[in-house]
């Protein structure tokens, strides 16, 4: 199976990467843009066929190393 | 008094912390980060600055799984002090032996100056060499340095004199260096025995240099 595990800054912890990059869309005129938001984006290609478990053990690698939960949050996808 | 400094791959600054504790007549011993325990006769760690790891995933995500950062943690929690300086810190806090995070600088930018700090508090084992309010010149060299705390953290910081340095003009007032919450640029823990900045004070130990205040700053340790 394949986990897709998204990270991103917490709502509210400002992501200046996001900023900087919806200051050059401005720039360039691409209007309409309310928000950019920069992650990361970490594929891990498991050796089960078990998605429940695939799905457990990928939150407890976010929680202990993928994601740093003072800052950041996650999101996990398993195909 | 006798010193241990801590080595990752990617670590850099472990040979100017050697040099700034040896210059106040200590006694140093680097430690590899394979090594599952720490010398049994120190009287402090350090964790010096650098890249450890290179910096991947975040700043010292990685390497706070290295075997000797538990007994770093076994050793902070009886009670034995640890400092962390720049990259040292990011591993401090991604060890949750600090808390808050540092996160990317808010300019982008890889920021390498002498800075000038104010000194929040002087209850502590490292800072009791300088005065409240006093004015340092320290250099810092960092990318990710940016630190972060939720509002409860911080007032919880400020109640237990947990804040140890904020960036600041040489008239002492706050100023923005790198996004810090209310620019700070080093804090300790609750027990007051592990310690975390930004800035290097092994890299102002002689005037000729720029500034010697970091020796007064290292020099509260062996005091």
């Amino acid at each position: 199976m394949t986990a897709i595990v998204n990270v991103f800054l917490k709502e509210g912890v400002l992501d200046p990467q996001g900023k900087a990059t919806h200051h050059a869309l401005d720039s360039l005129g691409f209007e309409g843009v309310k928000d950019v938001r920069i992650g990361k984006q970490i594929v891990l290609q498991l050796d089960t066929d078990d998605k429940a478990k695939a799905e457990a053990e990928v939150k407890e690698m976010c929680e202990t190393l993928l994601a740093n939960t003072v800052i950041e949050d996650y999101n996990i996808e398993i195909k | 008094m006798k010193v241990a400094v801590l080595r990752f791959p990617g670590t850099n600054c472990e040979f100017d912390t050697q040099y700034a504790f040896e210059k106040l007549g200590h006694e140093t011993e680097l430690v590899w980060h394979e090594s599952d325990t720490l010398p049994s006769d120190i009287d402090m760690v350090v964790v010096p600055g650098g890249f450890s790891y290179g910096d991947y995933l975040r700043s010292g995500a990685i390497a706070r799984f290295s075997p000797v950062m538990k007994a770093v943690t076994k050793y902070a929690n009886e009670g034995g002090k640890v400092l962390g300086i720049c990259n040292g810190f990011q591993i401090l806090t991604e060890a949750g032996l600090l808390p808050g995070a540092l996160k990317r600088n808010n300019n982008l930018h890889f920021i390498s100056k002498h800075q000038t700090l104010r000194v929040e508090n002087t209850d502590n084992a490292f800072l009791n060499q300088c005065e409240t309010g006093e004015v340092l010149n320290i250099p810092i060299a960092h990318a990710d340095g940016n630190y972060y705390i939720d509002d409860e953290g911080l007032e919880k910081l400020e109640a237990n004199g947990q804040i140890l340095v904020r960036y600041c003009d040489e008239n002492g007032n706050r100023v923005v260096v790198n996004g810090s919450v209310t620019s700070i640029a080093g804090v300790c823990n609750e027990k007051k025995n592990v310690f975390g900045l930004m800035p290097h004070p092994e890299r102002a130990l002689e005037s000729i240099l720029g500034s010697e205040d970091g020796m007064k700053m290292l020099k509260g340790f062996g005091a």
